[in-house]
């Protein structure tokens, strides 16, 4: 053998001798080294670091049961309702499978959530990380339309209005919006050429997108570092031999941390997946136990769980192009959030109380927004709907404010705009029949207006930060 | 034979007399009649099997069950081939679908909509409503079949029971609530005596949507009992997961004593 070829240092025998013929020839211990035993992450992740390398999991569960499930699953009007029960009972193992895919998809968004939640808490989408954080709500906006596209492919009444809803939403755009919907369906409605199509982009195009964005999501990642809960840059606190003092390498601290997690997820995954797979029609809705029929409308058509905070959002504006821009812009502020929130301090923990508040209103509002997306579309509904979306509109505003430092005079005139704001979109939608629902329901996006610009006026020190320590915490 | 068609003129002719039974006539659905609990057990074989009977006998000559194989019905449910060959008395071969000779054109004519195939029904309507559904009927002079259904406003089926159960009309109250007259229920009359008492029709409805249920999950035992091994399994990897994370942190709690 070539000495030339062998790597010092590499284990000696057969299995060290191919190792360092591999090695010679493609970059494997170096790309080992550099993305995982010898990549820094802070010593202080906590209980929100787990999720990411959860999500990855789930996503590996998704390819691999969705691949078994292709192998059977009719991509036809008339035998994907049909294919998918013969999946359930004549396919060895059909059930598991299957269980194991929509369980997935649900706890995919959940995990997705938590996830995104942790970068909203530490500041994970600020400098450097903007683009990181874009890649990840590149993901996200994937994942929505691979799940979308895969909720079609059951072919029950649910999958079909579902997808008759969503795919008029493109309708709205002005000029091309009705070519744009054809062009989408690829029929006039929704047909078995969309069945055909969505089954196509559910399990080839997206995919590779999604694995695609994944891989630039962790190259962004190895290439600014994690962030922590303290928010604190452990690259500008080097040892002598250039390491980070508050740092340690990926493999093995945190594989063995993260396979620790893993298993509690995957217990309570196990939990749903095999005692409560339809989890009382959350995860699979009972209309969708019904075979697509075009001729029968349900009374009430909803999306599944993880889209009802925006379809909220969507149906509470009487006004089909007032809704589809809303649902439009609730997305898109995400991504734009790095220049939203500019505040140098990343972490929630030495942000002042207010901005602390405001990020648990957030959540409270995104949480009570999913709930109302799954209440049936009465007017009252529409319009509570209507004020939790001002709320979530408002979170952006006031991150943005409080990002400034605001004082006295800012506090003051945005609560004024704001609250203008509010009272014109009541004007463009008054109804007299509902006038007194719309006086009562007012009182949210008041008080909420109250809370976050004039008690700081009385209560200074609620916009106050602390104080950010040198080294990362333990807690 | 003579004897039986005088017997099936008098049923009829009781039946339509109640059929013009006044007081019965409503416009708007009924408020205010709760779900029953079903009585699930998948491992009451015996239950299963009474269940398959009766859904042969009484609902398989409009519906079917699709999805499910007679041989795995007769696999599942432990009948030997004699007892599976009289359940399946208009097949030919146990691994067919449990399917009927109902013409769907013709049915949708007589009834309006077509019988739907009953493989997943407990799983799209719950079952609680489907076991409240079959002994909910009352007479109805404003519906065709003579029947409306308590849980089902304007059900284009018959009732299949009501030699069994015997008819039965609802007392209602006209309530006022927000800002509309409802009728709430308020109890259902025997009209005629059913040739089962009401605990043995119960039962026997209550053993059909055992059996109805088992059809939409023919492997709900299976993974109820798989699921304790692999929930066991990880449970105990989370722990040695748990014990290693400890063993590896250990020095990096000895490196940096500052933090607590």
């Amino acid at each position: 053998m070539n000495q030339s070829e062998t790597v010092p240092n590499s284990p000696a025998g057969w299995g060290g001798r191919l190792f360092g013929w591999i090695d010679a020839r493609f970059p494997l211990s170096k790309l080992w080294r550099s993305q995982v035993s010898e990549y820094y992450a802070p010593i202080n992740f906590n209980f929100w670091y787990f999720f990411g390398s959860i999500a990855l999991l789930v996503l590996v569960n998704q390819i691999v049961t969705g691949i078994f499930l292709a192998m059977s699953y009719q991509p036809n009007a008339h035998l994907a309702f049909s294919s998918v029960q013969y999946i359930m009972r004549d396919v060895h193992w059909g059930w598991l499978i299957r269980y194991l895919h929509t369980t997935g998809a649900s706890l995919f968004f959940a995990v997705i959530y938590l996830h995104m939640f942790r970068g909203l808490l530490y500041g994970s989408y600020k400098k450097p990380r903007e683009l990181l954080w874009i890649i990840g709500m590149l993901i996200y906006v994937c994942l929505m339309a691979e799940a979308f596209m895969g909720y079609l492919l059951p072919w029950g009444q649910m999958s079909y209005w579902g997808a008759v809803v969503i795919t008029s939403l493109f309708g709205a755009i002005p000029w091309i919006g009705s070519h744009l919907e054809i062009w989408i369906r690829g029929d006039f409605g929704i047909s078995g050429d969309t069945l055909n199509r969505f089954f196509a982009l559910h399990v080839v195009a997206i995919p590779i997108l999604l694995l695609f964005l994944v891989v630039c999501h962790l190259m962004a990642l190895h290439e600014v570092g994690s962030n922590n809960p303290d928010g604190i840059e452990i690259h500008e606190n080097l040892d002598a031999d250039g390491k980070p003092v508050d740092g340690v390498p990926f493999h093995p601290y945190y594989t063995v941390k993260d396979l620790f997690g893993v298993g509690v997820f995957l217990v309570v995954f196990a939990l749903i997946a095999f005692y409560a797979p339809t989890l009382h029609g959350l995860f699979i809705e009972r209309n969708n136990f019904k075979p697509a029929d075009f001729l029968q409308t349900p009374p009430d058509i909803r999306p599944l769980w993880y889209f009802t905070p925006y379809y909220a959002i969507l149906r509470s504006f009487p006004n089909k192009d007032f809704g589809v821009s809303a649902f439009a812009l609730s997305v898109i502020l995400l991504f734009l959030m790095p220049w939203i929130d500019r505040h140098p301090i990343k972490s929630f923990r030495y942000r002042a109380p207010m901005y602390r508040i405001l990020l648990g209103v957030f959540v409270a509002t995104f949480l009570f927004l999913g709930y109302v997306g799954i209440q049936p579309a009465t007017l009252f509904w529409q319009k509570v709907g209507l004020r939790i979306s001002e709320l979530y509109f408002l979170f952006f505003v006031t991150a943005w404010v409080y990002a400034h430092r605001p004082g006295r005079r800012a506090l003051v005139t945005t609560f004024g705009i704001a609250l203008a704001v509010v009272l014109l979109i009541d004007w463009r939608f008054y109804l007299t029949s509902i006038a007194p629902l719309i006086w009562r329901t007012l009182v949210i996006p008041v008080a909420y207006l109250v809370v976050f610009y004039l008690i700081p006026l009385l209560w200074p020190d609620g916009l106050r930060d602390r104080a950010v320590p040198a080294r990362v915490t333990f807690r | 034979m003579n004897h039986n068609a005088w017997l099936g003129r008098a049923a009829a002719g009781a039946f339509w007399v109640f059929l013009l039974f006044p007081g019965s006539a409503r416009a708007v659905p009924l408020a205010g009649y709760p779900l029953m609990t079903a009585p699930v057990n998948l491992t009451d074989r015996v239950s299963l099997q009474r269940g398959a009977r009766t859904f042969v006998n009484y609902c398989m000559g409009c519906h079917t069950l699709r999805y499910v194989r007679w041989s795995r019905v007769g696999r599942d449910l432990r009948l030997n081939k004699r007892a599976l060959r009289e359940l399946m008395f208009l097949q030919t071969k146990p691994t067919q679908m449990m399917l009927n000779a109902m013409p769907v054109q013709e049915a949708t004519r007589w009834f309006g909509a077509a019988p739907p195939d009953l493989s997943v029904m407990v799983d799209q309507k719950g079952v609680n409503w489907v076991y409240t559904y079959l002994q909910s009927f009352y007479l109805d002079p404003n519906r065709p079949t003579g029947v409306n259904n308590a849980v089902f406003y304007r059900v284009a089926m018959p009732d299949p029971f009501w030699q069994l159960q015997g008819l039965q009309k609802v007392v209602y109250r006209k309530v006022s609530e927000n800002g509309g007259t409802v009728d709430r229920f308020v109890r259902f009359v025997p009209v005629t005596l059913g040739t089962r008492s009401p605990v043995a029709f119960r039962r026997m409805v209550g053993n059909l949507t055992n059996f109805l249920y088992y059809a939409g999950h023919p492997d709900e035992l299976k993974r109820i009992h798989l699921g304790i091994w692999v929930i066991a399994f990880l449970v105990l990897f989370t722990v040695f997961a748990y014990f290693l994370k400890r063993e590896y942190w250990k020095d990096v709690h000895r490196k940096h004593p500052h933090e607590k």
